[in-house]
């Protein structure tokens, strides 16, 4: 692309001047910079390497081109960018408005540049408008995969972190054992409390899991307490005929707590 | 020949298992184990596995023998230190080791050997 040529020089030598501009304009709109989500000085960083990267990769060959391998750090750093906005909690219009409310100063800069040729200057600020657009849209699509990624990963640590309330499955049952064997690992706790005041209805393997987990942590040297144990829940276990026999059982959740600190040497005054 | 090590501490012996079981090391253990405990004439065992990474049907009952075979020799065994897979493995072979103390490290092992031993003392002081 010929026109090309023209971003190129305006980036490399009034790169301090367009820096200074953008971030006049930045601090103004309140889409960017907003709620202090992010400071000035970060602002500056990025808005400095972007600069830097854009022009490097202009001077090279269309900066549009973002497979191009000269074009590599930029996308890079425009894919960093957009995580850490998502991580921050920036919706994707603010993201993308960080490089959309950069085509002002640009434009600007070419008018400059381009003096009185009406017909270079169009040509030259439609190029840049095609630019700036690639980038952002790549911004924000990197976004998505990024906020995407962000709820994967909470679903997952939900699951991980739940404590039965809902219907208990047997892969929940699974993996609230596996976490609870690893977290008496880990903090070395000598009493663990299962509350299943939550839990509506058990079944055979629900129950025969619970009693795993009972078993499994005496095997490690700990102690386990179930409370909360419905009425209903009750029935079931003695008509599915399994032996909770050798296992603390109380009402309630304070019962329980209780019984945890008197037997680690505890008591509750008034 | 590879060799458990079975070390004397006191009135206890220690052991603690830092290799893969297999089972001829495992029958020498108990083997080694029960020689130890008539020799010192030990009043606890603690067998330490938390290196122990994996288990199978023939290891659990190994350390299930080694206890009934310490508590026929008037000899108390703690187990401490079991890996969460490991326990869970147990548990899915049905062998549930009931009957055998456990503890989740050695410290803890060890004051629950003191008070076991304790309360035999006080045991045999009222009988006599």
């Amino acid at each position: 692309m010929a026109s090309s040529g023209m971003i190129a020089t305006v980036l490399k030598q009034r790169a301090g001047e367009l820096n200074a501009q953008w971030l006049k304009d930045l601090s103004t709109s309140n889409a960017v910079s907003a709620q202090g989500r992010i400071t000035p000085d970060e602002l500056e960083q990025q808005s400095r390497q972007f600069l830097q990267l854009l022009s490097a990769a202009a001077q090279v060959r269309n900066p549009a081109d973002l497979k191009s391998p000269e074009a590599r750090p930029l996308r890079e750093f425009l894919e960093g960018l957009s995580r850490s906005r998502a991580q921050q909690g920036f919706s994707s219009g603010e993201t993308a408005s960080f490089i959309f409310s950069f085509k002002r100063p640009l434009f600007d800069a070419l008018r400059t540049e381009s003096g009185k040729d009406a017909a270079l200057l169009a040509d030259e600020v439609w190029a840049a408008t095609e630019l700036l657009d690639t980038l952002g849209l790549h911004t924000v699509s990197t976004f998505q995969k990024a906020r995407e990624e962000l709820i994967n990963r909470q679903q997952q640590e939900m699951l991980e972190l739940s404590t039965p309330v809902g219907t208990l499955d047997s892969a929940r049952t699974q993996i609230v054992m596996e976490s609870l064997l690893q977290k008496i690992v880990d903090t070395g706790s000598e009493i663990a409390i299962i509350d299943i005041t939550g839990v509506p209805t058990v079944d055979t393997l629900v129950a025969q899991h619970l009693l795993k987990t009972v078993t499994a942590l005496r095997l490690m040297g700990a102690e386990c307490i179930i409370s909360g144990i419905r009425p209903q829940i009750a029935q079931t276990i003695v008509h599915l005929g399994v032996d909770l026999q050798g296992v603390t059982t109380k009402a309630n959740l304070a019962d329980a707590l209780a019984l945890a600190l008197k037997r680690s040497g505890y008591k509750i005054t008034h | 020949m590879e060799r458990i090590p079975v070390l004397r501490m006191g009135n206890f012996l220690l052991v603690t298992i830092q290799v893969d079981m297999h089972d001829q090391l495992a029958l020498q253990l108990q083997d080694d184990l029960t020689n130890a405990i008539e020799r010192n004439g030990a009043k606890g065992v603690l067998i330490d596995i938390s290196a122990l990474e994996m288990v199978d049907s023939f290891i659990g009952r190994m350390l299930s023998d080694i206890s009934a075979m310490g508590r026929i020799l008037d000899c108390a065994t703690v187990l401490v230190g079991m890996q969460p897979a490991v326990a869970i493995t147990l548990v899915e072979l049905g062998l549930s080791l009931p009957g055998i103390a456990t503890a989740l490290n050695v410290e803890r092992g060890m004051s629950l050997l003191r008070g076991k031993l304790s309360n035999l003392d006080d045991h045999d002081a009222n009988e006599r």
